[in-house]
């Protein structure tokens, strides 16, 4: 199996764990990430509420070229960039006047775009292409009695729901469950909001978010939190200290990419995983995992 | 063909048509058309003066035949052919062009709705002169009427029919009837105990020589056709003898099986396998539990009910029996069941202790209920305080985007109830907006807000046991933005009443389709007007009445009962009733006898004549629904008014312009 891959901007920055855990966890199941050529930022949420119709060009850049590279399919691992670039698509698609624009920009650079690219999230590919059976039988360091917390985050079924429910999404709950963890399936704060990019403009929100999200883990006992998003994953682990501070708590949980619990289950080095590159120590983790 | 005279007339419906179709040119056009003597447009076609234009032309003119573009014609159809029969001529040479319906209310260019006016219009005109004089067919109508479903809607007709006279068969689901109302503690807005208005009726029900009811019953068939319906319905087994039975519950007592969830106090109580579903029913009879008695399940059991007995009354051999009844008119009451919160999985329905649904609230605030009416939590302990979030699963476009229309009362008259048991208790609203239309309802508000409940306009985002300070650990948060203070809050309670919308029954559907008429979009029964016969359905003889149409009130429904028992009257009270002409027939000559549309024909109105060998219709039993005539190999049947070659000479005349 092979796909074409779409890193996006975090994972040559605070995310570089996630980009290194999600190529070890896909080679443990025998499958190849191509990374895209020449990719760019897929604008993210912030540039699309300043300059919508620009921002689908330079998302619909990157689909131009996996379409020019000959693939129908890219695979992304950030929340963000999936929402954004499945966005660019269903706008191309429902609205011609946006679909005119974006190709006019695009061919400017001389690159086209007719939409037929389908944007595929790590976590879609892993249930639905791969299978939960069949990621069962590659575990060789099972999970058992890990209270594990599956954080989805806003953008993961939000707003288009293509592979998960929008309200209660339960595909990370199921791999997990696949892994002989203990997940936390009743954890309902799995999609509230970690605050995102308010973080740099209105800390004290986002605190808030970040703190509610930590007390609900913590009351569910969860032994790790895990994400499908760089922003989600930097929010919540690295701003707990922050957190304490603001709110007289004492958290230190582990929050880990979901990529890198994964591929812990699935064999790979947790060196590889870049697990020791956490800033909340996974040692209790590792602890209760026997290798 | 002899040389026609047609009569045109173009109706402005206000603006309705005239908005949009430019009815003079519509007009002018139709004067040119062949056969056409007169032409005329007129403001309201169906107002009295519009109606005397036909009878004026007829005499006048010698007009042979009509046609008025108007509305549809399940709108004015039988008005105008009205007229046309008072003005003498066959009602059945006059035809409807829907110009309206069809035409200018669904085109958004004026030139092109003139157009395609003339289209609709063309066709008729060029179909006319085949029609030919129907006459409608006279059948006898059978005075008993049949009431489906025993809730107040239910017993309200049938007691009104039954007081004139009739003989009413009230066939209920349940084993007894009382419907959703027998559940409440208190009515809104004037707070009178449902129990003290509808056991008094309930009973009287029971007693009224003229209804027979038909409790633990559900009908399964329904064949014929106005004033003539047969309708089979079938008596469930109580497995008791419902005229030993005294009512007197020591058998509920003896049984052994007694962990089965109450449906009457929403599960919130056990009963027996052998039971009565609460103290007031009607008929006040036992009933087995067919799926959890042990000895109805194959399974090992003494039988203390059988010993329990007195008058001998329980039958273990008792079967289903199924019978078939005559009646002239059928109300359907089938009622509605509580939108289930369960899919709103941010409100925890299901998963946290203490969110209840608005039944479930009604049943603990009862009397009669399990907790002896004491307002108390799972844990036995009464709530500090409460919150009742609005407009669960109502006006709400991923559920059902309609309003439930008695949410925002019998939420006000839970805040009431609560105030009432534990003063001291905080009762917080979470609403969207209040809709308190009612007679005496606002003021019903007014009072609530004296009485120190807190409304909060935002509808709730999420119930969650997560607390985040000592005063939230360990209760209810519910989390909802104030839209009137601009801010989200946090409320921690220790109870959360759902106020859940009213839904049509899960199985409304199929009951409707038993019947012969239809649903709405939103899934409650169709009604075939809404503001002019909003108690008949689209198939003659068969009423509705209650939340069966949509949600409403006791008062409205109430209302409405009466309403259906006065249409059901108004038929069952003449000695006959006319049919349609615009029926099938099947000529003898022509038939080879196959069979093919007896097996097809929905309404069993075909019959295969041996002698003739050939199918023929039983014409007082056809619908005109028009699948024999499809169905044929040979095109033989045909039906009255819709002829191949009327429908041809209007695919012509449509084309033509």
């Amino acid at each position: 199996m092979k796909y074409l891959y779409y890193p996006g901007c975090s994972a040559e920055a605070t995310g570089k764990a996630y980009d290194a855990s999600s190529r070890a966890m896909m080679d443990k199941l025998g499958v190849e990430l191509v990374e895209l050529d020449d990719w760019n930022c897929c604008g993210a949420t912030s540039y699309f509420s300043v300059r919508e119709l620009d921002s689908f060009a330079i998302a619909a850049r990157n689909l131009a070229i996996a379409q020019e590279m000959g693939d129908d399919e890219l695979c992304v691992i950030c929340n963000a960039c999936y929402t954004t670039l499945a966005k660019t698509n269903r706008y191309m698609a429902e609205d011609p006047h946006v679909f005119e624009a974006v190709q006019g920009a695009l061919g400017a650079v001389g690159r086209s775009y007719d939409g037929n690219v389908k944007v595929r999230h790590v976590v879609d590919i892993l249930i639905n292409d791969i299978g939960v059976e069949a990621i069962a039988e590659r575990v060789t360091r099972r999970l058992t009695g890990l209270r594990v917390a599956p954080y989805y985050g806003c953008q993961f079924s939000r707003p288009m729901g293509s592979f998960d429910d929008v309200q209660v999404p339960t595909t990370m709950d199921r791999l997990f469950e696949a892994m002989g963890a203990d997940v936390i399936t009743e954890f309902d704060a799995k999609t509230d909001c970690c605050g995102g990019m308010m973080m740099l403009t209105r800390e004290d929100a986002a605190l808030r978010l970040c703190h509610e999200l930590l007390v609900a883990a913590r009351q569910y006992r969860a032994d790790v939190i895990v994400a499908a998003c760089p922003l989600c994953e930097m929010n919540l682990e690295g701003y707990q200290p922050r957190v304490n501070k603001a709110y007289g708590t004492d958290f230190n949980i582990p929050v880990m990419y979901f990529t890198q619990l994964a591929g812990l289950a699935l064999g790979a080095d947790p060196k590889q995983l870049a697990i020791d590159k956490q800033v909340v120590s996974c040692a209790s983790v590792l602890a209760a995992i026997p290798a | 063909m002899a040389e026609e005279k047609i009569a045109v007339y173009i109706c402005h419906c206000g603006t309705n048509i005239a908005g949009k179709v430019d009815v003079e040119e519509v007009t002018r056009w139709a004067s040119e058309q062949p056969n056409v003597a007169v032409a005329r447009e007129y403001k309201y076609m169906c107002s009295d003066p519009g109606q005397d234009l036909i009878k004026q032309d007829i005499a006048e003119h010698g007009i042979t035949r009509a046609v008025v573009a108007a509305c549809s014609p399940t709108m004015h159809e039988p008005t105008f052919r009205k007229a046309a029969g008072d003005g003498g001529l066959n009602p059945y040479l006059l035809q409807m062009a829907n110009i309206r319906e069809h035409c200018s209310w669904v085109t958004i260019d004026g030139d092109a709705a003139t157009e395609k006016a003339k289209r609709i219009l063309g066709a008729q005109i060029h179909r006319l002169p085949l029609n030919v004089p129907l006459e409608p067919i006279e059948v006898p109508v059978n005075p008993n009427v049949m009431v489906v479903g025993g809730g107040i809607a239910g017993i309200e007709a049938a007691l009104k029919l039954a007081a004139t006279g009739k003989k009413v068969y009230l066939v209920e689901r349940d084993p007894s009837i009382g419907g959703h109302m027998a559940m409440f503690d208190k009515t809104f807005p004037t707070l009178d105990c449902a129990a003290c208005i509808l056991t008094p009726k309930m009973s009287a029900a029971g007693k009224e020589p003229n209804i027979e009811m038909l409790a633990y019953s559900e009908v399964t068939q329904v064949d014929g056709y106005v004033g003539n319906f047969k309708v089979k319905v079938r008596k469930k087994a109580r497995y008791i003898d419902i005229d030993k039975c005294t009512g007197c519950a020591l058998c509920t007592e003896a049984c052994v099986v007694r962990k089965v969830p109450n449906e009457f106090d929403q599960g919130l109580s056990k009963r027996s396998a052998a039971y009565i579903p609460f103290p007031q029913a009607v008929p006040l009879r036992a009933t087995i539990d067919p799926t959890r008695c042990l000895t109805l399940t194959g399974k090992k059991c003494k039988q203390p009910c059988v010993a329990a007995c007195g008058p001998e009354a329980i039958d273990f051999e008792q079967k289903d029996e199924e019978i078939e009844l005559e009646v002239g008119a059928i109300i359907m009451a089938t009622g509605f069941q509580l939108w289930d919160p369960t899919p709103e999985t941010r409100y925890s329905y299901g998963k946290l202790d203490n969110v209840i649904t608005s039944l479930e609230f009604e049943r603990i605030s009862n009397a009669s209920g399990p907790t002896g009416g004491h307002i108390v939590c799972k844990n036995g302990e009464p709530p500090k305080s409460v919150a009742i979030l609005h407009c669960v699963g109502s006006r709400d476009e991923n559920y059902q985007e309609f309003c439930s229309r008695v949410c925002c009362m019998y939420s006000l008259k839970f805040s009431h109830l609560i105030k009432e048991h534990l003063p001291e208790t905080e009762v917080y609203e979470c609403y969207i907006d209040m809709r308190t239309y009612g007679k005496g309802y606002e003021e019903f508000y007014k009072r609530l807000m004296n009485e120190g409940v807190h409304f909060i306009r935002g509808r709730a985002a999420e119930v969650s046991d997560v607390g985040l300070s000592s005063e939230e650990e360990g209760r209810l948060i519910v989390k909802v933005e104030d839209t009137l203070l601009g801010i989200t809050r946090r409320l921690p309670v220790d109870m959360v009443i759902l106020s859940s919308g009213l839904a049509p029954r899960s199985d409304a559907k199929a009951t409707s389709q038993i019947f012969g008429f239809g649903c709405s979009s939103n899934g409650f029964y169709l009604e075939r007007h809404p503001k002019l016969e909003p108690v008949s359905t689209i198939t003659d003889g068969i009423f509705i009445a209650g939340c069966c149409q949509y949600p409403k009130d006791i008062p409205d429904t109430v209302a409405q009962a009466g309403a259906a028992a006065a249409g059901a009257l108004a038929l069952v009270d003449n000695a006959t009733v006319k049919v349609e002409a615009t029926i099938a027939y099947i000529d003898p000559e022509k038939c080879s006898g196959c069979h093919i549309c007896v097996g097809l024909c929905p309404h069993t109105a075909i019959r295969y004549n041996e002698e003739k060998d050939a199918a023929e219709v039983i014409e007082a039993a056809c619908k005109g629904c028009g699948v024999c005539v499809a169905a044929c190999g040979s095109g033989v049947p045909q039906q009255r008014g819709y002829l191949d070659e009327q429908i041809f000479a209007e695919i012509e005349g449509a084309l033509a312009v």
